[in-house]
């Protein structure tokens, strides 16, 4: 749980607009409770099959928004991804890709790769969620799984930084070989310049007041 | 011996680096050697590589035994960009992704902006409709691009000269509806930017009558024509479990003969309520994702239609949510330097009301906050699944936007089709992807 206060972001100074005393409080998902409805059980059942231990593979499983999200183990990420794919309740053939989001406030698992899995047979929707630490950022390539990974594995790393252990070629993909750090990481900073009119400057969007 | 070409000596043999001028040179010196294998690197710019890129080809002889895409030059970082912008102006953002179908980058983002709002049951019918209408009508115009530069890529000069001429009668109407042909921002968090103008769904009618009968005339001119048909048939061939496990969608996975189709599997925007058949081919090659392409037209067309009986009926309803929390707060209209606030809105937070004001400037420079959470919504886009992965941290900017491109993942497939074939093939194989690099390279 964490907390934002006031409206402008500023701090210490006198904030006029009488919102300075807000507090708001983030919301944070914690796993779900059974039932899940709709197909969401179905797929937790045939996992749990697969994994009668709930945490042997699976850290939380959410539902949000009817969406299903499940947080899978990285150790496990290859074997949950095969019974995922061929079983037959559950046959998600196809992985429509995977980025990476930065949470650098999420101490020991800053760096989430977030897969979409959809099952053309079932017409049904997945999302998995992997999270490591950014010091150790290593997550098992799906490649061997999904081929159509493959781009979508290059651009987490070249983005995020997150290494897919055993990916034929992990290479930058968008940015040039040679670019230092990875663009998409909340420390990175936009590096914008500002925008100049005939007695003013505007501040790049990185640098503006900002509104949290 | 060689005049131009150097060559130097690696581990795998004598290389030579050419330059262009020198062919001759080269190909006499290769002549005795005992392997002939080329790297032959094609674009980024390049006449026949559908925009910025690069493909890195190994050849023995005329026949491709390697290919490699090398992208990223479009890598604009739109993304990131957008984590520092308002909701609202994210829009403006992903509308120039993939620039040829602007409407449906808008449309997803604002779909998923709305599903994290929790608005999605509240938005108008009108807006709902018109969203329909501007995809159906992008779809157009966009297979319009890739028919015509498809054609042109394989050396026929005259459909591109008809398709573009159909395209800009549908980026006419795009104009007088957003005030822009393209990346126009209309689509918006919430409905869209403002009504149709009056009497527009009559000259919508007009153009719908024209461009069917366009349709059948441009079609004849490539289909049966036997240099094209050559150039096309089993040409880049992809089956169904290539597709699957690349991931590939839109019109080249229906030609495998799946008929996997957003807007009948997973309708949104209200899909279900429109009658249009799915187009598939068996053919997995170049020919049947044209061929898909020319009859999704039709389909369009038809779509249209109904968007227009559906708009002629609800005249005048809103096309913005009625929550003004959200709706952005000026009434836009077309004045004589393009589109702009209204004059009434104007007058009346400037003389009237001093909270609306007050409300109008919180609303724009703050914008609205989203609730915590992450979404992914789905549209299908002329290229197959366009995909948006959006997560809210609860602030007023998004905290993560991806965009699953379609012309990303669709654009991997590539050496699956062309290894093997050869080189002129290639061309067909990239033109019937029909990636546009915004979209890949974001």
């Amino acid at each position: 749980m964490s907390e934002d206060t006031g409206l402008f972001g500023a701090e210490g100074t006198g904030d006029t607009s009488g919102y300075g005393g807000l507090v708001r409080a983030k919301a944070n998902l914690g796993s779900s409770e059974r039932p899940f409805g709709s197909y969401f059980d179905e797929i937790a059942d045939e996992i749990e099959k697969a994994f009668p231990e709930f945490n042997e593979a699976i850290e939380k499983i959410v539902v949000d928004r009817g969406e299903l999200t499940l947080h899978i183990k990285s150790e496990k990420l290859v074997e949950v991804a095969k019974i995922l794919r061929d079983r037959e309740t559950l046959r998600f053939e196809v992985c429509l890709g995977l980025n990476g989001v930065h949470y650098p406030e999420d101490t020991g698992r800053e760096l989430h790769a977030v897969y979409a899995l959809l099952s053309m047979t079932h017409n049904r929707r997945l999302r998995i969620e992997v999270s490591v630490p950014e010091s150790d950022p290593k997550i098992p390539s799906l490649v061997e799984v999904w081929a159509g990974t493959n781009w979508h594995e290059r651009e987490a790393y070249d983005m995020f930084g997150i290494i897919f252990v055993g990916h034929p070629a992990l290479t930058r993909i968008l940015m040039p070989d040679d670019w230092p750090g990875h663009p998409q990481r909340k420390d990175y900073p936009l590096g914008g310049i500002p925008v100049e009119y005939i007695g003013a400057t505007i501040p790049a969007p990185d640098n503006r007041r900002s509104y949290r | 011996m060689s005049t131009y070409a150097s060559s130097r000596e690696t581990t795998e043999g004598t290389v030579y680096s050419v330059t262009g001028g020198d062919w001759e040179s080269v190909s006499q010196e290769i002549g005795s050697a005992k392997e002939e294998r080329v790297v032959l690197n094609m674009g980024p710019q390049h006449p026949s590589t559908h925009g910025v890129l690069r493909l890195m080809l190994e050849l023995e002889g005329e026949t491709i035994t390697e290919l490699r895409c090398g992208i990223g030059y479009l890598h604009t970082g739109i993304e990131k960009n957008m984590e520092y912008r308002s909701w609202t102006q994210g829009v403006t953002f992903v509308t120039r992704m993939d620039y040829l179908s602007p409407l449906f980058n808008e449309t997803v983002y604002c779909l998923g902006v709305e599903k994290l709002l929790g608005i999605t049951e509240d938005l108008p019918e009108r807006a709902t409709v018109i969203r329909v209408l501007m995809m159906e009508l992008n779809r157009i115009s966009s297979h319009m691009v890739a028919l015509g530069t498809g054609a042109l890529e394989l050396g026929a000069m005259a459909p591109m000269f008809f398709t573009f001429r159909e395209r800009e009668k549908v980026l006419e109407i795009f104009e007088q509806v957003t005030g822009l042909r393209m990346n126009m921002a209309y689509i918006r968090p919430g409905g869209v930017a403002q009504d149709l103008p009056e009497a527009m769904t009559g000259q919508i009618r007009t153009l719908v009558k024209d461009l069917r009968k366009n349709f059948k005339d441009n079609a004849t001119l490539l289909v049966g024509n036997s240099i094209w048909m050559k150039r096309t048939k089993d040409i880049g061939y992809l089956d169904l479990a290539g597709c699957i496990t690349l991931g590939v969608t839109g019109p080249v996975l229906r030609a495998t003969g799946m008929p996997w189709d957003l807007r009948k599997t997973e309708p949104y925007c209200g899909y279900e309520n429109y009658d249009f058949d799915v187009i598939t081919a068996d053919t997995s090659d170049v020919y049947g994702r044209f061929l898909i392409r020319m009859q999704e037209l039709e389909q369009s067309l038809r779509i249209i239609e109904q968007c227009c009986d559906k708009l002629d009926k609800s005249e005048g309803a809103p096309v913005m949510v009625a929550d003004k929390k959200i709706a952005w707060p000026a009434q836009l209209s077309i004045g004589s330097d393009g589109v702009g606030n209204s004059l009434d809105h104007i007058r009346q937070i400037m003389g009237t009301s001093m909270e609306s004001l007050i409300h109008h400037f919180k609303l724009v420079t703050e914008g609205f906050r989203v609730p915590a959470g992450q979404v992914y919504t789905a549209v299908e886009s002329p290229r197959g699944e366009l995909g948006a992965h959006i997560v809210s941290d609860g602030g007023t900017r998004p905290y993560r936007v991806h965009f699953r491109a379609p012309s990303f993942s669709n654009l991997q497939s590539t050496s699956a089709m062309c290894e093997g074939s050869l080189i002129a093939d290639v061309v067909g194989a990239v033109a019937s992807i029909d990636p546009v690099m915004g979209d890949v390279d974001r």
